[in-house]
């Protein structure tokens, strides 16, 4: 039996503010909310798609240089991946892989975006992204208890 | 093996034509076409930015800690470095493996070529070779193949879904696995996870033979394009096993010229810069490997799927080597020349993986749980082996205080420089005319970089970039054309 809620975050824990989405889905886990599966990876691929089966609610949560500070929440509708020769997807095209794989539309989501500054090999968390890193926790925690 | 097009008599009196990711969503790859008074092609370069920083990343670390680090260097083949920095890391400490260590190490390795494969033909390259190198960008992607051709697309989900539960099992975890420490492994496979695997094997085997036939199809339908689409002769470089097998784990390196002689045999890859060494160019940050037996203008090969499948002398799983036996033999040989043919012997690969997944879990020793080895300790370790895109190598020096002080990788896309330059001067000759950029003309290029898989990703990603720019630039700097190409759009224009 599948969690009905879903938390993915996905980044590298190695580059700098690319470490959040991560760092966030480890902060959550760690608070054991009950009905509530967490994963990571370092990019969304097609397969990521077949996470979503079975799930009631999921939130997906990247680090981004467009985000107004300190994060901003979009809820997600199912759409055409147009990047080129990609190795990731968007969250976008993982619901749309979803509801053609599965053929029925996808559990509502949302994006998390928390604002990241400095994305370096080796580098750690930015100071301001430390503090975007607590709101957005403080938010996950209130959305998980709706 | 000409260069003619690499560097211009008269650059100002030439256009310019670049192709540019600007995100770090996909790295940092750059083509620059430039076109001569008559709209010709004169002179092709692809720039990437390698990795830059992983020395400093790795260095003063205790060596224990670099197979589980490397992973980080790279998200599309964590599991490549994550043996390589492993084997390397074996020869420090001087073990010898257990056969169950081996055997669990080979299993995952063979899990992350089956995934990573899969997600290559069916999800990247697929759309280019099912609806055609001009087709509309608004369907040629992963997800115009779900709604166009979803039992295909479903089988590559799973089965690159198969692989990742090899990896889940042999390393730990999904993600970031730690399953190989210098010595061995740290994790045996319980009967429960074997039997698991087992279940779906037969059906991963069965797959994967369909998207061999898949490809032959393609290039039966196409026979003329595909032949010719971005072809030149070249080197070629693989590990083989002592007997001449295709071994992806282990071995010996062999290359062969473009006629198929053989140049070097069996070369023991501890000694790996015996045989090849890196040029310089002043306008590539990344390094060009050449065979020193011919020098860096003559010297440069190509490694991965292709490479490999010829450069053997058979596969040692059956359906994989019959497979082989006819992908060579097709059309006099033609296909084993092709750019495209580097597809064709990617998914021969894909079979032998899930082959091979299906003969270790038969294995006894798979079940072992001698999992760990050591020897004499040495400052010195070099560890190969052949990842999805190709030969990888991590070199590493570690002082009496454990600590790693010297770092060198040269992973497959460095091999591969070269022969993605010339993949790209071919197409460009052939289809850029310098009049107008069009989404088929530039996937064209696209379709010959597609080719080598190469891993232009750096992990990391941001959302909101554009990740594709192009300009056309005349020989006085101005701009007589761009496209943007982002993630919400197919193609933008102005």
């Amino acid at each position: 039996m599948k969690a009905p809620v879903l938390i993915f975050g996905w980044g590298n824990p190695s580059r700098g503010d690319d470490a959040v989405g991560p760092l966030l889905v480890e902060r959550i886990d760690a608070l054991n909310f009950p009905g509530v599966e967490c994963l990571t990876d370092f990019q969304l691929q097609v397969e990521h798609a077949l996470d979503l089966k079975g799930r009631q609610r999921v939130l997906f949560i990247d680090a981004s240089v467009d985000a107004a500070s300190p994060f901003t929440v979009t809820p997600l509708i199912p759409g055409k991946d147009a990047s080129f020769t990609s190795h990731a997807m968007s969250p976008q095209a993982i619901l749309h892989a979803f509801a053609q794989l599965e053929g029925h539309p996808p559990p509502p989501s949302w994006l998390l975006a928390i604002r990241g500054e400095s994305f370096e090999l080796g580098e750690p968390l930015s100071s301001s992204v430390e503090l975007h890193l607590k709101a957005a926790q403080t938010w996950v925690e209130s959305w998980l208890a709706a | 093996m000409s260069f003619k097009l690499e560097t211009a008599v008269y650059p100002e009196k030439l256009k310019r034509v670049a192709i540019e990711p600007v995100s770090r969503v996909e790295g940092h790859g750059k083509v620059t076409i430039l076109l001569d008074e008559n709209d010709q092609v004169h002179q092709v370069r692809l720039h990437i930015v390698e990795f830059r920083g992983f020395e400093k990343f790795i260095q003063g670390r205790p060596y224990w800690e670099v197979p589980v680090m490397v992973q980080r260097l790279c998200g599309i083949c964590p599991v490549s470095h994550h043996l390589a920095a492993s084997k390397a890391l074996d020869m420090i400490i001087g073990a010898k493996l257990t056969p169950t260590a081996e055997k669990l190490r080979r299993l995952m390795h063979a899990g992350q070529m089956l995934q990573s494969h899969a997600l290559h033909f069916f999800h990247l390259s697929s759309p280019d070779l099912m609806f055609g190198f001009g087709s509309d960008a608004a369907q040629r992607n992963v997800v115009g193949i779900i709604s166009a051709f979803p039992e295909v697309a479903k089988k590559g989900v799973l089965l690159r879904k198969y692989g990742q539960e090899v990896i889940r099992h042999t390393a730990g975890k999904r993600v970031h696995g730690t399953g190989s420490v210098p010595g061995g492994v740290n994790k045996s496979l319980t009967v429960d996870e074997r039997d698991q695997l087992l279940k779906d094997i037969y059906q991963m085997v069965a797959w994967s033979r369909e998207a061999v036939q898949i490809i032959r199809g393609l290039f039966e339908k196409n026979l003329e394009e595909y032949n010719a689409f971005g072809r030149f002769p070249a080197n070629s470089m693989s590990l083989v096993r002592a007997d001449g097998a295709m071994d992806l784990y282990h071995g010996g390196l062999r290359a062969r010229d473009a006629a198929g002689k053989v140049i070097f045999d069996h070369h023991n890859y501890e000694h790996y810069w015996e045989v090849i060494s890196e040029d310089v160019k002043p306008w590539s940050y990344m390094k060009f490997p050449f065979m020193k037996a011919f020098g860096p203008d003559d010297g440069w090969y190509r490694v991965g799927p292709l490479a490999r499948v010829s450069n053997c002398d058979f596969i040692p799983t059956p359906l994989a080597d019959k497979a082989r036996e006819e992908f060579l033999a097709f059309d006099a040989g033609r296909a084993a020349g092709a750019t495209l043919g580097y597809h064709w012997a990617r998914m021969i690969e894909m079979l032998h993986a899930a082959e091979t997944i299906k003969d270790l879990l038969h294995d006894e020793d798979i079940l072992g749980t001698d999992l760990m080895a050591k020897g004499e300790r040495v400052q010195r370790g070099v560890g190969v082996i052949e990842a999805p895109r190709g030969t990888l190598i991590h070199h590493y020096r570690v002082n009496e205080d454990d600590q790693v002080i010297r770092a060198n990788l040269i992973v497959s896309t460095t091999h591969n420089n070269q022969p993605m330059n010339e993949a790209i001067r071919q197409v460009a000759k052939q289809y850029l005319n310098g009049k107008k950029l069009t989404e088929g003309l530039l996937n064209h290029i696209e379709v010959a970089i597609r080719c080598f898989d190469p891993c232009l990703s750096c992990a990391t990603h941001a959302l909101g970039q554009m990740p594709l720019e192009v300009s056309l630039i005349d020989a006085k700097g101005g701009c007589l054309d761009r496209m943007v190409k982002n993630q919400q759009a197919a193609s933008l224009t102005d």
